[in-house]
């Protein structure tokens, strides 16, 4: 799960990390009053991504009017970045900050590291928005620096950190001090990332947050309740969200062709097979192992309200799963949606023959496939009579 | 012969009074794996699909003298459920629960590493060594007994997979599923480890999928093997960010990609499907072109 900078921000304030005087603003109104003890000041928008500035969503206001001004074209805008997809993200709220002379920018995060089943702090004195960039053109510019998360943090692991950045004894005792309380937040929180980009050192010789970002295990939303009040749904694609809601794995994407499959590693391979023989997937959707007919159709309408979607494809190995269920689902759901685009199924594994005899019974006119690939081909065939 | 899980073995399941536990330990009886009782603490004294259950695995152990268990627990209680059994001195512990907090399992790993214990997933199908025995949630009726291992990262691709193999009149020695997760207990490499050093196996198919290191990984160690392995890796048109169901199916920093993976797999010998139809023909390619006969798999 993801949330804005300034939660971000105020998380990290409440562990004693230091980030620049701000607030949120979700009016104009409210921006100029903010403005009005800080400027100059910064107008970020804040959506769920990154390359923001470059996007036109960092601006800097030196009065309280001016700050008023830009709050009241970025909010209700939608920014497009070039990690949002053509689609963008609304702008719902604005965090206003107070403007801070740097003298030089860093990168630091902590994330986690499967391969060691620990955390991993990452740090480069090559800071700033050109961070990917040296990850790929410069990668021994980025140090790692392994954290025990039986152990926790260690101050060596900080000393160590600060001789990366290149930071002076002063320097060096906050940066030690910072990440001790980001690993307890880390830890704490069930993070999955805590990224400070940029880390700043300021003229007056302070360390200081700039930007923010945290994400969050999803799987241990469970025992932060107020973790997943932070969750805010503008910023995720509406059928993402749906599909949340019904408890199914849902990914969007660009394509042509819906997927409706059992098992996340079958529907990956579904939608390489489609991309292989020259198709283009609307989705990754992975109904689960222990899928009723009402998520099915759940499903189903997902699929449906993607206007990009011009046939589907109904990918099923029934292991678990029985094939009798995803047909029922099926026909129940195409005669109560009317669906008007071509069906290409696949049907194997537990109760497959019941399941094939629902279809075949149904009356309605679905294409049936004999194999993975064979569906495949016929999904694309279909999608290129489907409707426009 | 068979890696891991055999005959011998005997389970017990944990969970065993849950829906999904009762069901599956049926299933698994049905197979004619030799499951010895369960566990649910509070539930301790009473038999079910006849066997006894327990309120610890210690009792379970020592009462029954099981040597493996699979775990069907809730992901909020899992980690101590593995924890439970690793204490228990349980040998083999095949964890299914899907959704296990990452962290948890990070320090469960630590836990693991010090122990006589082999975990297997968490958030997988299970293994079978066909024909004797079946731990986790696979469809039994799909598999053939014969030699060729199978690891997997994905529950109905291993089934994909297993299927293109048995139309073949090909048969597996051991099917493991390892799981989704990013931590896990048993990786590729200790599958072909075991697999290499297992007379029965001649041959492995491996499925893994985009996220992590663990393929690159087993692409440095296939170098080292006599026995020919075929691979198919899922993700391959998966965008980078966004999390493909599995937790640990996710591309970030440009790493972890499909394409990586493929090409250091092919660099070491692996005979690559690039669509999942094709794995059993990618496996009938890799052993024919070390001259093993296709009746002997």
């Amino acid at each position: 799960m993801k949330i804005h900078e300034y939660q971000a921000k105020e998380l990290l304030a409440a562990y004693g990390i230091a980030v620049p005087d701000g607030k949120v603003a979700r009016t104009a109104d409210e921006a100029f009053e903010i403005a009005s003890a800080m400027c100059p000041c910064v107008i970020k928008a804040q959506v769920h991504s990154g390359g923001r500035g470059k996007a036109g969503g960092v601006k800097l206001a030196n009065s309280p009017e001016e700050a008023r001004d830009i709050a009241q074209k970025m909010l209700g805008m939608t920014l497009v970045t070039k990690q949002t997809g053509a689609e963008g993200r609304p702008v719902r709220s604005v965090l206003v900050a107070a403007a801070v002379e740097v003298d030089k920018e860093y990168y630091l995060s902590i994330t986690t590291d499967s391969q060691r089943a620990g955390l991993v702090i990452v740090a480069s004195a090559a800071g700033g928005t050109e961070i990917e960039e040296t990850a790929a053109k410069n990668p021994e510019a980025i140090v790692q620096i392994p954290i025990s998360v039986t152990e926790g943090f260690k101050t060596y692991e900080g000393i160590r950190a600060a001789q990366v950045l290149g930071l002076d004894d002063l320097l060096q005792k906050q940066l030690v001090f910072m990440l001790g309380a980001m690993t307890r937040l880390y830890l704490e929180k069930d993070c999955s990332l805590i990224e400070i980009n940029p880390l700043v050192k300021t003229r007056d010789n302070r360390l200081l947050c700039l930007d923010a970002k945290i994400n969050f295990d999803d799987n241990a939303l469970f025992r932060h309740p107020d973790v997943l009040d932070l969750r805010d749904f503008s910023q995720e694609d509406a059928k993402e969200y749906k599909a949340s809601c019904s408890d199914l794995n849902y990914v969007s994407l660009e394509g042509d062709i819906g997927c409706l499959v059992n098992g996340a590693g079958l529907a990956m391979a579904t939608m390489d097979i489609i991309k292989n023989f020259g198709g283009s997937p609307a989705n990754f959707l992975d109904v689960g192992g222990s899928a009723t007919t009402e998520r099915v159709k759940a499903a189903f309408e997902i699929l449906l309200s993607d206007k990009n979607v011009r046939a589907i494809f109904v990918n099923i190995f029934g292991g678990i799963m029985k094939c009798d269920i995803i047909a029922e689902g099926l026909v129940q759901a195409t005669r109560e949606m009317g669906v008007s685009i071509p069906i290409v199924v696949r049907l194997e594994g537990t109760n497959v023959d019941a399941g094939r005899k629902i279809i075949n019974d149904s009356g309605l006119s679905i294409i049936s496939a004999s194999d993975m690939a064979d569906g495949a081909r016929k999904a694309i065939e279909a999608a290129k009579g489907g409707r426009a | 012969m068979s890696i891991y899980v055999n005959k011998d073995t005997r389970v017990i399941v944990q969970g065993i009074t849950g829906k999904q536990g009762a069901f599956h330990a049926e299933k698994m009886i049905e197979y004619g794996t030799a499951i010895v009782g369960g566990v649910t603490p509070g539930k301790g004294g009473q038999r079910l699909l006849g066997v006894p259950v327990f309120n610890t695995v210690y009792d379970a152990v020592k009462e029954t003298g099981a040597n493996a268990s699979v775990i069907y627990v809730p992901p909020k209680f899992a980690a101590d459920s593995i924890l439970e059994a690793i204490d228990a001195g349980v040998e083999i512990i095949v964890c299914i629960t899907e959704g296990i907090p990452v962290l948890d399992m990070a320090r469960v790993r630590h836990y693991l590493d010090g122990s006589n214990s082999r975990l297997i997933g968490p958030n997988c199908p299970g293994i079978i060594t066909p024909d004797e025995c079946k731990i986790g949630i696979m469809p039994g009726y799909i598999h053939r007994k014969g030699h060729v291992g199978v690891i997997s990262r994905s529950g109905t691709l291993t089934y994909e997979a297993v299927k293109q193999l048995t139309d073949r009149k090909i048969g597996q020695s051991t099917v493991v599923g390892i799981g989704g997760d990013p931590i896990r207990g048993t990786g590729f490499v200790d599958c072909l480890k075991a697999f290499e050093a297992d007379p029965d196996t001649l041959a492995v198919v491996m499925n893994g999928e985009i996220g992590g290191s663990g393929e690159e990984e087993a692409a440095d160690y296939i170098r080292t093997m006599t026995k020919p392995v075929a691979a198919f890796i899922g993700g391959q048109s998966a965008p980078p960010g966004k999390r493909m169901g599995h937790a640990g199916a996710i591309i970030s920093g440009g790493k972890g990609t499909a394409s990586g993976k493929i090409e250091a797999l092919r660099a070491a010998g692996v005979e690559v499907a690039m669509t999942p139809d094709l794995i059993g023909e990618a496996l009938v390619r890799a052993v024919t072109a070390r001259g093993i006969k296709l009746q002997d798999l």
